[in-house]
């Protein structure tokens, strides 16, 4: 039979040689009859091995499942095969994949980053955030990197538009703090005054100062309005005395002419020339006059001047427009003044003329009165009443000397007239030149009035901006206080409502303190009454209490003792097992203990625990079953060898052999922990032996419990025996242990 | 009641034996026969016959002995979903 398993083994062999490698040597002995050379089998054997081990290797090269499967299950093969075909190649299939995700983020990742870089430089925070999200959607290692980058980024976002904000938030506040500024310019401006001097202060200075202005400003004025009336009165009288004497040198020019060109009768000549001086008198006076006047108005003026000049230079702003007024004053008369002199002057330019021309007859009549007085020195000036007294000869030389006057004069006169041209021309000439200074006169005169007038004309017109301002800036001094009053009024408001809102609460606590603390009073006067109350009642409670307990206890103690019995009953009947036949049946004793704690449902659990068969057949004693192992212990060393993968006849013979040929110690003592070792039948069983010997009924059970195979299935009646002898004993040992103690409970020492 | 299972062995022997005695002298009777009537008196019937009723015999025994550790046809076996991980 053996040759035929190996034959049978061989065949398989080489059917499976894929599936089974042969690394195992076995050689396949042919005792064909005849024909049997050891080399032939050797050879042939060693092809076989080779083939086997050659193909097993290209197969394994060539599916990878096949070498992992060979290398698990065959010993050094890895080696070998290692070897012939090189290191295993990984496993390509995850690992690339994941390789190139890796290698994709950081692409992705620096895409981002340049793309949100320049983002961030170029545009605002929007567009930054909106393309970050379209993108997540793609991977989860990109979005993980998205986010990341995100998050990042979102770290530098706020910072572009915080400025903005602030921006804006600081041009509002500036705005704003524009509009404060007004208001609380004037806070500064009160609080420091309010701080280095008081109010009253400031307004006495201010009151003072105004008073000091007005007093100046009246001083002034008095002084300028003197002045004025003053200059005013001495131009005015410049004025009339320039008149007059503008009067005075008409009249007497014309007087003048009249008397050089009238032919009137000598007595009206002399009359004429009477009045002719008169008038020259009255020129002469009325000019000196005006002379007098003019300088004394030109004084009167300066002083006028001084005077403004002096105001100006106070610089205070009431006086302005006196002085203004006062100027335009001066200019006024400053002008007529020179208008009036500007007259005087051509109206004595022309007297000049009129009076040169006046001489120049004057001289001719003298000059001829000479003549005639040379040539007739006895006739008289007066040579109209002369009809009668001259001779002929005084006639005729008076014709002659007339006649050659006459040629003389017609001889000037031609020579008059040759010098017509340069006479006139230097006359022109000289009146040009007159003219000329004239003109420049009247034109810097002109040009200075005009001056005057464009400064008064700056003057009135700076002085009406200047109150124009002082308006406007009344106006928003006005605007600033109101803002102010208004800010005043809400800051005290507000101050008002916070103070408010202080007291309330120091009120509201105070108040609550006191509510609290009589409450609390009250509360403990109440918690000790209920004390005291509780306590009675608790120490009324306890006497009854234990009135009852006393009546409970001596129940208890009653049906303990009770249970007591029907225990013993119970654990008694236990001992009526003789050898190899079990005790009666428990039914009785366990009905009567069932019956004995009705009401205990420990006991009831209990006595509810034995087992069925204890109740119907009874258990065996421990006698018995030390005597029944006794002789099941060499039937289980017989048949140690037998289980489920063993169990042909050989076997069973090769079982009985080893127990006929093994020897063991008849008991030994189990060692407190089982090893592998220690399971082997023969040991088991010499270890229950010593362990019923001591009476361990349980030990001997659980070791005996380890057997296995045919050994088990012998011994399992007995174990099943054991198991339930163990169990009521148990059982009963455990509802004594509970009597007992229930019974000692409820027993009162004395 | 009172089973005993270390008993059960000492009776399969027995029949092991009884069994075997009756099978091998079967067969041996029947291989006298034949070998008496067929087959010229020669050894061989004889022991091919007790051969064979010693081998149907041991494999009795031996069938008896496993019995336990066999199924049997008309047993029922659980199957237990598991998860094959």
């Amino acid at each position: 039979m053996l040759r035929a398993c190996l034959r049978g083994a061989n065949a398989t062999a080489r059917k499976n040689y894929r599936r089974i490698p042969l690394t195992s040597l076995q050689q396949c002995r042919h005792y064909t009859a005849g024909e049997s050379s050891a080399s032939k089998v050797v050879v042939a054997g060693l092809l076989t091995v080779s083939g086997g081990i050659g193909g097993t290797v290209l197969y394994a090269k060539w599916d990878h499942k096949f070498r992992a499967a060979v290398e698990k299950n065959v010993p050094y093969s890895d080696w070998l095969l290692g070897l012939a075909l090189g290191p295993a190649a990984q496993d390509p299939g995850l690992p690339i994949k994941k390789r190139v995700e890796l290698a994709q983020p950081p692409s992705m990742i620096e895409k981002q980053a340049k793309k949100s870089a320049k983002k961030e430089g170029a545009e605002g925070p929007v567009k930054d955030s909106s393309p970050a999200p379209s993108q997540p959607a793609q991977s989860l290692e990109e979005a993980s990197a998205e986010a990341t980058h995100i998050i990042s980024a979102i770290g530098e976002v706020p910072s572009v538009p915080a400025p903005c904000d602030t921006e804006a938030a600081a041009v509002k506040e500036c705005n704003e703090c524009h509009e404060h500024k007004e208001a609380t310019a004037v806070h500064p401006a009160p609080t420091e005054p309010m701080k280095e001097r008081p109010v009253e202060e400031v307004a006495a200075r201010l009151a003072q100062q105004e008073q000091e202005e007005q007093d100046i400003s009246a001083s002034v004025s008095a002084s300028l309005e003197d002045s004025l009336a003053s200059s005013a009165k001495a131009t005015l009288q410049a004025i009339g005395a320039q008149e007059a004497a503008l009067q005075a040198i008409m009249q007497h020019t014309d007087k003048l002419k009249e008397a050089m060109e009238a032919e009137v009768l000598p007595e009206e000549k002399s009359n004429q020339w009477k009045d002719l001086e008169a008038a020259l008198a009255d020129r002469t006076t009325a000019l000196n006059d005006a002379r007098a006047a003019l300088s004394k108005a030109n004084e009167s003026l300066d002083s006028l001047r001084s005077v403004i000049d002096e105001s100006k230079g106070l610089k205070i702003s009431s006086v302005r427009p006196l002085v203004l007024a006062a100027e335009e004053n001066l200019h006024n008369m400053v002008v007529d003044l020179d208008k009036m002199v500007m007259k005087v002057q051509s109206a004595e330019s022309e007297a000049k003329i009129v009076s040169q021309y006046s001489e120049l007859v004057n001289e001719a009549k003298r000059q001829f009165q000479r003549e005639v007085s040379s040539l007739t020195p006895e006739i008289q000036a007066n040579w109209k009443g002369l009809t009668g007294k001259l001779s002929t000869d005084d006639l005729n030389a008076l014709i002659a000397h007339a006649h050659r006057r006459i040629d003389q004069l017609n001889r000037e006169l031609a020579e008059q007239k040759i010098r017509e041209k340069i006479h006139i021309d230097a006359a022109l000439e000289q009146q040009k030149l007159e003219d000329q200074k004239a003109l420049d006169n009247a034109v810097n005169t002109a040009l200075q009035h005009v001056k005057e007038d464009a400064r008064l004309d700056q003057e009135r017109k700076l002085a009406e901006l200047r109150e124009v301002m002082e308006a406007e800036m009344r106006t928003q001094l006005r605007r600033q206080a109101a803002a102010h009053t208004d800010h005043v009024q809400d800051v005290l408001k507000v101050q008002e409502h916070e103070l408010k809102a202080e007291a309330e609460q120091v009120l509201s606590s105070k108040m609550l303190e006191q509510e609290t603390r009589y409450r609390q009073l009250t509360q403990e006067q109440l918690d000790n009454f209920t004390l005291d109350m509780n306590t009675a009642y608790a120490r009324l409670k306890g006497v009854e209490e234990a009135i009852d307990s006393h009546v409970v206890a001596e129940d208890e103690a009653r049906k303990a003792h009770q249970l007591w019995l029907s225990v013993e009953a119970l654990s008694y009947s236990l001992k009526t097992a003789e050898a190899d036949v079990p005790t009666v049946p428990l039914e009785n004793a366990a009905q009567a203990v069932r019956d004995s704690c009705r009401d205990n449902d420990f006991a009831l659990a209990l006595a509810s625990a034995l087992p069925e068969k204890s109740l119907q057949r009874g258990v065996y004693s421990e006698a018995s079953l030390r005597a029944r192992f006794n002789s099941l212990r060499s039937l289980a060393r017989r048949v140690a060898l037998i289980d489920e993968s063993r169990n042909s006849l050989y076997q069973y013979f090769l079982s009985y052999l080893q127990a006929a040929l093994l020897f063991e110690k008849s008991q030994e003592a189990p060692p407190s922990q089982l090893s592998s070792e220690d399971l082997d039948p023969f040991k088991l069983l010499s270890y229950a032996s010593y362990c019923l010997e001591h009476g361990d009924l349980e030990l001997a059970a659980k070791l005996v419990n380890q057997l296995r195979g045919e050994a088990r299935r012998v011994v399992e009646d007995w174990l099943i025996e054991a198991r339930l002898t163990l169990e009521t004993r148990q059982v009963v040992n455990l509802l004594s242990a509970y009597a007992n103690a229930v019974g000692l409970g409820t027993t009162q020492a004395p | 009641m009172f089973s005993m299972s270390e008993k059960e062995l000492g009776k399969k022997w027995d029949r092991c034996l009884a069994d075997g005695a009756i099978k091998l002298g079967t067969g041996l009777g029947l291989g006298i026969v034949f070998s008496v009537l067929f087959f010229k008196r020669h050894t061989w019937p004889i022991s091919l016959g007790s051969g064979a009723g010693l081998g149907m015999a041991y494999a009795n025994c031996q069938n008896n002995l496993r019995s336990h550790y066999m199924l049997h046809r008309g047993d029922k076996v659980g199957l237990s979903m598991e998860k094959i991980d």
